[in-house]
């Protein structure tokens, strides 16, 4: 029985608890008797803390508890090491020694009876430190280059050799900005103990991992531990990790036997929840006079922490998006004394793909054949890099359609040819793409008597609508409609699901609930009747078949058209469109809408975002909502988001291949490229800004 | 937050002396508490003037008024700022956000801090905050800071818009303090940094705004705000311009220009007005005149752009107002 | 779903926040019924939930305001912004702390009918205020237009600004803001919507415009 659920428009199942303020995020979880945690941050770069005057402090109106290294529990920091986790390295323990890694770092907390005793006792804290010279920019020939124990370069033919007898090459180096996600709800942890069995109502895309990250560093058995997320206020990936302020609010309220309650402000949002990490990059292209490749070296370093090796797939896609005999990608880290980065939107791929299409377009206009025209002419029949056929790719049936409908012919070909009064009009494109991965995930389903299913999974939902698809491949499987089907996330003690990340939660977590829905089904039969609610649970994964026989990821084409101001150098996008192939879609609604809100990521990306660090201690110095700047209503141009029919029958039962990280992958390089065409001007920086412009 | 007490003052003349006793007058409140939650600002009595009866906004004969506790939002839609002075109207909807311009008064507009990043941080060094402690600026992010009227000390800009406006429209203040009332321009209230960046006005101790005039003026009508910016909204300006112009058949006759984001106050113009004065509005000539803004300009390392972003700034300014009828 | 769920979250397995789980539910329960009276019944005018801290030595300031129809009579510790207040003592959580400096509109709230920002407002200024919040736009389970409308239109994905980005279209939309796309877009710019729920946001503020 199908109930074509799958596939239809339908609205947010909690659309109504969030339109009324009653969906609720970690730090409204409000307990009886709670106290107030807040940390006290290191204000050098790198050194030592020489001394605290903590009885000054702990004498203060309302303060419960003054920690620092000097008398906070030893913790026992079990080896754990998540899947989410740096493989190389060690996290950071926290005020366990007087070492000062990086501004920012947690060197202190204050527990009090209100926030606002806490804050004060926190500003009133004094610290003195030892303090050393930190090295914080990738560019400084002192930062540490490592080659990733994770990384592995790729070299198929001879790069090298090719690019020297091209007929034509070019090659460019691309810089772009450190960026932090930001998302709205800062990060929050209420915790309780009672016994040695402690709670946690805490901000996490990966609930399960947060339980065993806590139980190995407080060294209590897994069990101990219930970690609770129902709704996350964006996330983005800064939560995927389970970072240092997650611990001092358990140690908060252990030491002080009072329910805790700890929110990281906005400033301390850049410090210690992990960024994308600046990149520095170069590519070098060869070509036949007729656009066909024939060399690509593409070598690119991103930041690290000194204490763990962060490592994205910064130039992979260079091996499979573009068809080239010749090809070598090389992955670097410099090591720096900052917080670990961790995965942002799009990660690797975001910052990777900007490099490889800004240099296809600054080879296009080289060659003067049209950009689309040149991703047509090396267009791969199967994955190069690794000699497999693709499960699916629709890149250049997104470039057709997208083309039409962005009425690319009407675009003049030169640079600095289109005028709209006084702006000067670019039209820029550029492919996008990201692994359709699958991860390990199981899901319980109960069908109760009265006709409803009870479905759980311990996923997560950060705003694409986890909720409501997972209700979708409930109803649909099971035959019942949309109200027939309740399903919960967001709790460890759930079935585990993999982090909400890397676009992988319909296809790891949707393929578990179907599985989990099958059986019920089968069990049914066996059982017609019964009172007893019947309960299935199932446990998916890629099949290892499908996964060594294909080369399996999403591709799009991004169009974007810039204004701008010829005199003040002011650079606004004013269409875009996104295409994509990215197998089935489970909800058109809620699938446009992340599509659409990845490429605003991207126009912020292109245009705006930046953390900026101070060289002299490495303090992040715009972290501020009104310094880090993100994209506003006034800047949302005419956004178009458009689906290709993909019908793939490998990349996982559902046929997904995930959304979210290729939405924001081919924004920032379009809006490059239209700002070229617009200005004759290569931007390989990013953001690009309108200082940039005033030569232009 | 240090702890402080907060009393609502029931008349201008108690508030002054509640002033004068110590007390910090709190109007919006969206610069001091923002700055008493980083601990910048650390009042330990606040005087709440909200009941004050300074909200009024009405035309003297040419001239508008405006009561120094009128809120942005509501001077911006005003018939008689429309009327009068409508570029008031334009900067006022360039600042902030639909919500804070709901909150801000008038008075505290123009008494804003600045928004130099590490003014906020109170484990930088900042000549504003701690006189003598050095400039962390000057050597590190400095992107948004002045060109004009720096000094070693100091080079942050005064964030007001309409604060600019007003001083392009020669608007007077009139204050009531512990030593009786004074009348003075609104571009008085403000002082370069110099030697001593922690003074950041001329108002006396207790001194409490209570009015704005901005004087009637012919051709104020072919007047526009332009403020440039990354963000199209809710963004401080990189540079902003007021621009009026009195034209008589394509030639200027009389001009009025001020800039924000380029001085360590607002900027009035003076030089490029007369610069102006009877040459035709012309793309060359204007270009001419706003070269002459950025003589003397100190750039640092990370605003340099902006010796060249004020010119053109002023020249599109200039040619906006020209195209008003 | 219905936010029983949430509720069943909070209690947990612990007992400290069933009790706590239980007395907030009953708070907010009331405070619907009264939204839907016009009396106040004077003994829950005053109700705030039994935890709320008293801070230790600190100075205490008397306000007393009604919000969402609701009065109450506090005293407070005068640093306390009306958001907090909202958030941490009258368990008011619909209304979002996003950066608590003003900058991104998450915490909008109308106060006397103005949408401003309640993280940089001091509760003890609202004296005789009426304050309305994302909590008291529904009423007898109606939903709002500018509610509904954002539902319809996909106003929203991880729904945290959610509230402040209503809120702020109420104002909008009574200010006459809402007269096409662009003037729409300028005047919600003071609320940031991480997720880039922008579109949809500006599609549902043009209809409940529309229809108001």
């Amino acid at each position: 029985m199908t109930m074509n659920v799958i596939g239809k428009p339908v609205a947010r199942v909690d659309g109504r608890d969030k339109v009324t303020g009653r969906a609720l995020y970690a730090a409204e979880f409000n307990q009886s008797n709670q106290a107030y945690a807040v940390i006290v941050n290191a204000t050098v770069g790198l050194g030592r803390i020489t001394g605290i005057d903590q009885a000054a402090v702990a004498k203060m109106p309302g303060v419960l508890s003054v920690l620092s290294h000097l008398n906070a529990p030893k913790l026992a920091y079990r080896p754990h090491k998540g899947s989410i986790d740096p493989k190389t390295g060690e996290r950071l323990h926290v005020l366990q020694d007087e070492a000062v890694r990086f501004h920012g770092q947690p060197v202190a907390l204050i527990v009090a009876e209100t926030l606002d005793s806490a804050e004060r006792a926190a500003a009133a804290l004094r610290i003195t430190y030892e303090a050393q010279r930190p090295i914080i920019d990738i560019a400084d020939p002192d930062a540490r280059a490592i080659v990733p124990e994770s990384g592995r370069d790729h070299t198929r033919g001879d790069a090298e050799a090719a690019f020297a007898n091209a007929p034509v090459n070019l090659k460019a180096s691309y810089d772009i900005a450190r960026e932090n996600h930001n998302p709205m709800e800062p990060h929050a942890t209420v915790a309780v103990w009672k016994g040695d069995k402690l709670t946690l109502w805490s901000k996490s895309q990966y609930v399960v991992n947060e339980q065993a990250e806590i139980a190995a560093i407080f060294g209590i058995p897994l069990e101990n531990v219930q970690v609770i997320c129902p709704f996350i206020g964006g996330a983005f990936g800064t939560s995927l990790r389970t970072w240092s302020h997650v611990t001092l609010a358990a140690m908060a309220a252990r030491v002080t036997q009072r329910p805790v309650k700890l929110a990281l402000t906005r400033k301390q949002m850049f410090f210690t929840t992990g960024h994308r990490p600046r990149t520095l990059q170069h590519v070098a292209i060869g070509a036949t006079q007729d656009g066909k490749l024939t060399s690509l070296i593409h070598e690119g370093t991103g930041e690290t922490s000194r204490y763990e090796q962060f490592s994205e797939a910064l130039v992979a896609s260079s091996s499979y998006l573009v068809s080239c005999p010749n090809v070598t990608t090389r992955y670097r880290l410099a090591a720096l004394d900052t917080g670990t980065p961790v995965f942002m939107r799009g990660p690797g791929e975001a910052s990777g793909v900007f490099a490889l299409e800004s240099a296809l377009d600054e080879l296009s206009y080289k060659l003067n054949i049209d950009p689309i025209e040149l991703r047509r002419r090396n267009e791969p029949k199967l994955d190069e890099g690794v000699n497999k056929p693709f499960s699916s790719r629709s890149l250049i049936r997104c470039y057709d359609v997208g083309a039409e409908r962005f009425q690319w012919l009407n675009r003049m070909p030169q640079p600095r040819s289109m005028l709209d009064g006084r702006l000067r009009i670019g039209i820029g494109v550029a492919s996008a793409t990201y692994p359709a991965y699958q991860a390990q995930s199981s899901a319980r389903v109960r069908l109760l008597a009265s006709g409803i299913a009870e479905v759980e999974v311990a996923a997560s939902d950060m705003g694409p609508g986890t909720y409501t698809s997972m209700t979708q491949v409930a109803a649909e499987t099971l035959g019942l409609p949309i109200d027939k089907v309740r399903f919960s996330l967001g709790r460890s003690d759930f079935p585990p699901a993999p982090s909400h990340g890397g676009s992988w939660t319909m296809a790891s977590v949707g393929s578990a609930i179907r599985a989990a829905c099958i059986s019920v089904l089968e069990e049914a039969k066996k059982r017609p009747s019964t009172d007893r609610p019947l309960e299935a649970t199932a446990t998916t994964q890629r099949d290892a078949g499908v996964a060594g026989r294909f080369s399996m990821h999403a591709f799009g084409a991004v169009f974007a058209e810039v204004a701008i101001d010829p005199d003040v150098g002011t650079i606004r996008v004013r269409r875009a469109l996104g295409v994509y192939g990215a197998g089935r879609i489970i909800n058109p609604l809620l699938a446009t809408s992340q599509c659409t809100g990845g490429m605003i990521g991207g126009i912020g990306m292109a245009l705006m975002e930046r953390t900026v660090l101070d060289r002299r201690d490495g303090r992040p110095v715009n972290a501020h909502m009104a310094d880090y700047l993100m994209p506003v209503n006034l800047d949302t141009p005419k956004i178009e988001v458009q689906f290709v029919d993909e019908v793939d029958p490998h990349v996982n039962p559902l046929g997904v291949k995930g959304l979210g990280e290729i939405a924001l992958v081919g924004m920032a390089p379009a809006i490059a490229n239209a700002v070229f065409h617009a200005t004759g001007k290569r931007i390989r920086r990013l953001p690009i800004l309108l200082e940039d412009m005033l030569h232009a | 937050m240090i702890p402080f007490t907060i009393t609502q003052a029931p008349s201008t003349h108690e508030a002054i002396q509640a002033a004068a006793a110590g007390g910090r007058y709190i109007a919006g409140g969206t610069t001091l508490i923002d700055l008493m939650r980083e601990e910048v600002e650390r009042p330990d009595r606040l005087i709440d003037i909200n009941a004050l009866p300074l909200k009024h906004i009405r035309a003297e004969g040419p001239d508008l008024i405006i009561g120094a506790l009128a809120r942005m939002s509501e001077v911006a839609v005003h018939p008689d700022t429309r009327r009068l002075h409508p570029v008031i109207g334009e900067a006022l909807i360039e600042g902030a956000s639909p919500q804070l311009r709901n909150m801000a008064s008038m008075g505290g507009n123009l008494l804003q801090r600045v928004r130099c990043p590490y003014f906020r941080m109170l484990d930088a060094p900042c000549n504003k905050r701690i006189p003598g402690s050095g400039c962390s600026a000057i050597d590190g992010l400095n992107i948004g800071h002045a060109i004009l009227g720096t000094s070693d000390q100091c080079a942050a800009t005064h964030p007001s818009d309409v604060a600019v406006a007003l001083v392009a429209l020669e608007a007077t203040m009139r204050v009531q303090g512990p030593q009786g009332e004074r009348t003075f321009p609104v571009e008085e209230l403000y002082r370069l940094p110099g030697d001593t960046p922690h003074l950041e006005h001329t108002l006396l101790p207790g001194e409490l705004i209570v009015e704005i005039r901005v004087p009637g003026l012919s051709y104020s009508r072919r007047a526009r705000y332009l403020k440039v910016r990354d963000r199209a909204s809710y963004e401080f300006a990189l540079i902003a311009a007021a621009a009026v112009i009195d034209l008589d058949g394509g030639v200027i006759r009389e001009a009025r220009l001020a800039v924000g984001g380029a001085g360590t106050r607002p900027w009035r113009l003076r030089a490029v007005e007369q610069a102006l004065k009877g040459k035709r509005l012309e793309r060359a000539t204007l270009e001419a005149a706003a070269r002459t803004a950025v003589e003397g300009a100190r750039p640092l390392s990370g605003n340099q752009y902006k010796v060249e972003l004020l010119p053109r700034t002023i020249v599109r300014a200039l040619e906006l107002a020209g195209e008003i009828a | 779903m219905s936010d029983d769920k949430y509720w069943d979250d909070a209690r947990g397995d612990v007992d400290i926040a069933s009790t706590r789980a239980l007395s907030r539910r009953s708070v907010l329960q009331l405070a619907g019924a009264v939204t839907a009276s016009t009396t106040i019944p004077e003994a829950f005018a005053n109700t705030t939930p039994a935890a709320a801290p008293t801070p230790a030595a600190a100075i205490a300031a008397k306000v007393s305001f009604s919000v969402n129809g609701v009065r109450h009579s506090l005293e407070l510790d005068p640093r306390q912004s009306l958001l907090d207040v909202m958030r941490e003592r009258l368990e008011l959580t619909g209304t979002k702390k996003g950066c608590n400096q003003g900058a991104c509109g998450a915490c909008t709230i109308l106060v006397n009918g103005k949408r401003i920002v309640s993280c940089l407002t001091l509760a003890a200024m609202h004296s005789g205020a009426e304050i309305t919040t994302i909590e008291g736009l529904a009423s007898n389970g109606d939903l709002h237009p500018v509610q509904e409308a954002f539902i319809k239109h996909e106003g929203f994905q991880c729904g945290y600004c959610t509230p402040g980005q209503i809120i702020s279209a109420v104002g909008c939309i009574a200010e006459g803001h809402a007269g096409s796309a662009e003037e729409i877009q300028f005047w919600m710019s003071g609320n940031i919507c991480r997720c880039g729920a922008y579109p949809g946001i500006c599609a549902a503020v043009a209809d409940a415009a529309g229809r108001n």
